[in-house]
C-alpha cells in the first residue's frame, strides 16, 4: 500500500438514469487525497445519487469508478470488502440503528470486520470515537431516540469513524442543525480531517460550511460536474446557477462572515 | 494487507522499544501484546508504517500506564497530530465504570419494571379522571359533543366488528357444548349442556370474548390513530387552536365504545347460544324448542344482567387505555408500534383482571 495514488476517487464518463430521466451524463470527477471536497448543486441535481453510486449502492448505466485504486463496479468481492473498511458514511439523518445504544452502534462495524478484537479493547475504541466526535461519555449508553439532532449526527460520525477510514462521505451533515451547532460540527470535521488524515466527500447546501472548511468545491449542474475548484475560483464562474448561488443574499452573507474573520483553516 | 508490527532489536538504544510495521486496527491485538511484553522505557515509533487511532490509543495507554511523559514517545511528525487528538479525547475522562456484577442489571431491570408499573397505574388513573371530567362537561353542555365523529367510531368499532364477533362466539359456543356433552354423557346428564352454555355465555364468555376481541381490534386502532396524529404534531396543533384534544378525540371514541360494547355483547351471547343449540341438535338430540324451554326454566335473568353490567366497564378500560397510549407516542414511527403493542397488552390484561375481580365479587354477593 506504499505507492498509494494521489487521486482517491476517480470517476469517468458516469451515466445514471431513472427510466427516461437522465441524472448524470458523462460525469467526470476526481477527489484528491487529504482534501475536503464540497459537492453542491440544486435540488434534484443528483448529489445523493452520485454518492450512492460511488459507494456501490447503485449501479450506474455507464462509466468507471475507482476508489482507492479499486474498481467499484467490477472489482472482486474481497476488494470491495476491503474498500468498505476504508470508507465511512454519514447519512443525512444519521441512520443509527434505533435498537442499539450509541456505543453499540459504534461497535457494530468493529465487531463485523474485526471479530478477533478483545471486548475491552473494542469498548475502549468505541468510547474513543465517541469522544473524538465530541460527545460526552454519558451519551454512549443512550439510545439514538434520546439524543438531539446534533448529537445524533455526532454519534453517526463516531460510527462512520469506527474503522479509521481513509475516506469519509457526508450527506448534508449540517442540515437541520442550528447555526451554532453547524459551526461546531464544521470545526469538528476540520479537526478530525487534519488529525486523522481523512479525505472527505461532503454534500452540502450550507454556504457557511463551504466557505469555512472545504478545500475544493464541485458544482453539479446540467447532469455533470460543471466546475471543480477552490471556492474563490468557483464564485467567479459565470454560470447563471453558480452566480445565483454564491452571489444571492445568503452567499453574500456567508462570504462577508469569512472576510471579517480570516479563514481559520489556513493557519496550522 | 498491512505489515505485522514487531520489535526491532537494536543495541544502540536499549532504553526504548523500537517498533516497526503498521500500527493499525487490524493488528491491534498483536500491538497490545508487544507493548505488554516491552519494558517500561520509551517507545520509538519513527520506523512504523501506517498508524490509525487504534494504534495511537494503545501507544497512549502504554505511555500513561507506565507514567511516561510525551517525550518518551518518539513519533514521526504526521503521527504526532493523531496521537495528540487521541490523547486529548482519551484523557477527557479516564473514569472506568465500576465493576458490574450480573445482578446489578438484573436488579435494575426489576426496579425499572416496578417503578414503570407504578407510574403507568398513576397515569392511567389520571387520564381516566381527565376523561371523565371532560365527559361530564360534554354531558352538561351536549352541544359540545362531536356527533359525526361519535357515529363514525360507532360504525368502525361496533358495526364493522359484528361478523367477527358473531362467528367467533358461535364457534366457542359450539366447542363448549361439545366439551360439556362429552363429559356429561358419562353421567347421563347431557341435558345439562343447556345450562352450561347458558350460564357461561351470559355470565362470562359473551362479554369477555367481546371485550378481548375489541381490545385487540379497537384499542390498537385508537392508539395508532391518535399516535399518528401525535407524531405529526396534530395534537399540538389542536391545542394551539384552542381546542381540547380530549373532547375532540377521546370523548367520541369512549362514547362510541360505551354504546357499542354492550350491544355487541348481546349479539355475542345470542351467537354463543346458537352454537350450543346447533351442537345440541346434531349430537345430543336436543331440539331447539327443548333447548329454549330448558333455558327459560333454569337460567334466570340475573345471570344475563351480571354479564351485561360488566360491558360498560370493559368499554371504559379499552377506550381509555387505547387513547392514553396514543397520547404517549413520541416523535418516531417506531414509538407508534411500541405504544400499539403496549395498548393491546394492557387492555387485554386489564379486562381479564377486572373480570376475575367481578367473578369473585358476584360470587360473594350470591348473584
Amino acid at each position: 500500500m506504499s505507492g498509494e495514488p494521489d487521486t482517491v476517487i476517480s470517476i469517468q464518463g458516469l451515466r445514471n438514469q431513472f427510466g427516461r430521466q437522465v441524472v448524470h451524463r458523462d460525469l467526470d470527477l476526481e477527489v484528491h487525497r487529504g482534501e475536503i471536497l464540497g459537492v453542491v448543486g440544486g435540488s434534484g441535481s443528483g448529489k445523493s445519487v452520485l454518492m450512492r453510486t460511488i459507494l456501490g449502492l447503485r449501479r450506474p448505466q455507464a462509466g468507471r469508478i475507482e476508489v482507492l485504486g479499486t474498481d467499484v463496479l467490477d472489482g472482486s468481492d474481497t476488494a470491495r470488502r476491503l474498500l468498505e473498511q476504508q470508507t465511512g458514511v454519514l447519512f443525512q439523518d444519521g441512520a443509527l440503528f434505533s435498537s442499539l445504544t450509541v456505543a453499540e452502534n459504534v461497535e457494530v462495524p468493529l465487531k463485523e470486520h474485526h471479530p478477533g478484537l478483545p471486548a475491552d479493547l473494542r469498548r475502549d475504541l468505541a468510547r474513543l470515537k465517541i469522544r473524538l466526535a465530541g460527545l460526552p461519555d454519558e451519551a454512549a449508553g443512550k439510545m439514538p431516540s434520546e439524543l438531539s439532532g446534533g448529537m445524533r449526527k455526532r454519534a453517526a460520525l463516531a460510527r462512520a469513524l469506527a474503522l479509521d477510514p481513509q475516506l469519509l462521505f457526508l450527506d448534508e451533515p449540517t442540515a437541520g442543525l442550528d447555526p451554532i451547532g453547524a459551526a461546531a460540527f464544521d470545526e469538528l470535521l476540520r479537526t478530525l480531517q487534519r488529525s486523522l488524515g481523512l479525505t472527505v466527500f461532503l454534500i452540502t447546501h450550507d454556504l457557511d460550511t463551504l466557505y469555512a472548511i472545504c478545500d475544493r468545491i464541485a458544482v453539479l449542474a446540467d447532469k455533470r460536474v460543471l466546475v471543480v475548484a477552490p471556492v474563490a475560483e468557483v464564485e467567479r464562474h459565470d454560470d447563471a446557477w453558480i452566480r445565483d448561488y454564491f452571489h444571492g443574499p445568503r452567499g453574500r452573507a456567508a462570504r462577508s462572515a469569512v472576510d471579517r474573520e480570516p479563514t481559520p483553516h489556513t493557519s496550522g | 494487507m498491512g505489515e505485522k508490527p514487531r520489535i526491532e532489536d537494536d543495541s544502540s538504544d536499549t532504553d526504548r522499544l523500537r517498533l516497526a510495521g503498521d500500527l493499525t486496527l487490524e493488528w491491534a491485538v498483536e500491538l497490545r501484546d508487544l507493548l505488554r511484553r516491552g519494558h517500561a522505557g520509551g517507545v520509538d515509533a519513527r520506523g512504523v508504517g501506517r498508524m490509525d487511532s487504534a494504534g495511537a490509543l494503545l501507544l497512549h495507554r502504554h505511555a500513561s500506564d507506565n507514567g511516561m511523559g510525551e517525550d518518551a514517545l518518539l513519533l514521526r511528525e504526521e503521527h504526532r497530530a493523531l496521537l495528540r487528538a487521541v490523547a486529548g479525547a482519551a484523557d477527557a475522562s479516564s473514569s472506568r465504570e465500576p465493576g458490574e456484577g450480573w445482578w446489578r442489571p438484573f436488579l435494575g431491570q426489576i426496579g425499572a419494571t416496578v417503578h414503570g408499573l407504578g407510574t403507568q397505574a398513576r397515569a392511567l388513573v389520571g387520564f381516566l379522571g381527565l376523561t371523565l371530567s371532560t365527559l361530564a362537561g360534554v354531558v352538561v353542555r351536549p352541544r359540545r359533543l362531536r356527533v359525526t365523529s361519535t357515529v363514525f367510531h360507532m360504525q368502525q368499532t361496533g358495526l364493522d366488528a359484528v361478523p367477527l364477533i358473531l362467528l367467533l362466539n358461535f364457534l366457542v359456543g359450539a366447542v363448549i357444548a361439545f366439551l360439556g356433552a362429552t363429559v356429561l354423557r358419562e353421567f347421563g346428564a347431557e341435558f345439562f349442556v343447556v345450562e352450561l352454555v347458558g350460564f357461561s355465555f351470559m355470565r362470562e364468555f359473551g362479554v369477555l370474548l367481546t371485550a378481548i376481541l375489541l381490545a385487540g381490534r379497537t384499542a390498537s386502532a385508537f392508539t395508532a390513530q391518535i399516535g399518528a396524529m401525535k407524531a405529526r404534531e396534530e395534537i399540538d396543533a389542536i391545542r394551539v387552536l384552542g381546542l381540547n384534544p380530549i373532547e375532540l378525540l377521546v370523548v367520541p371514541r369512549l362514547l362510541a365504545l360505551l354504546v357499542m360494547l354492550p350491544l355487541l355483547t348481546f349479539l355475542a351471547i345470542l351467537a354463543g347460544l346458537a352454537g350450543g343449540m346447533l351442537v345440541g341438535l346434531l349430537s345430543l338430540e336436543i331440539s331447539p324448542e327443548m333447548f329454549v324451554a330448558r333455558l327459560e326454566e333454569t337460567v334466570e335473568l340475573r345471570h344475563f344482567l351480571v354479564g351485561m353490567v360488566k360491558a360498560p366497564v370493559f368499554a371504559m378500560v379499552i377506550a381509555v387505555v387505547g387513547c392514553m397510549e396514543g397520547f404517549k407516542v413520541g416523535g418516531t414511527a417506531q414509538s407508534v408500534g411500541e405504544r400499539t403493542t403496549s395498548s393491546v397488552v394492557q387492555s387485554i390484561s386489564l379486562v381479564i383482571l377486572l373480570d376475575a375481580m367481578f367473578a369473585v365479587f358476584f360470587m360473594e354477593m350470591g348473584w
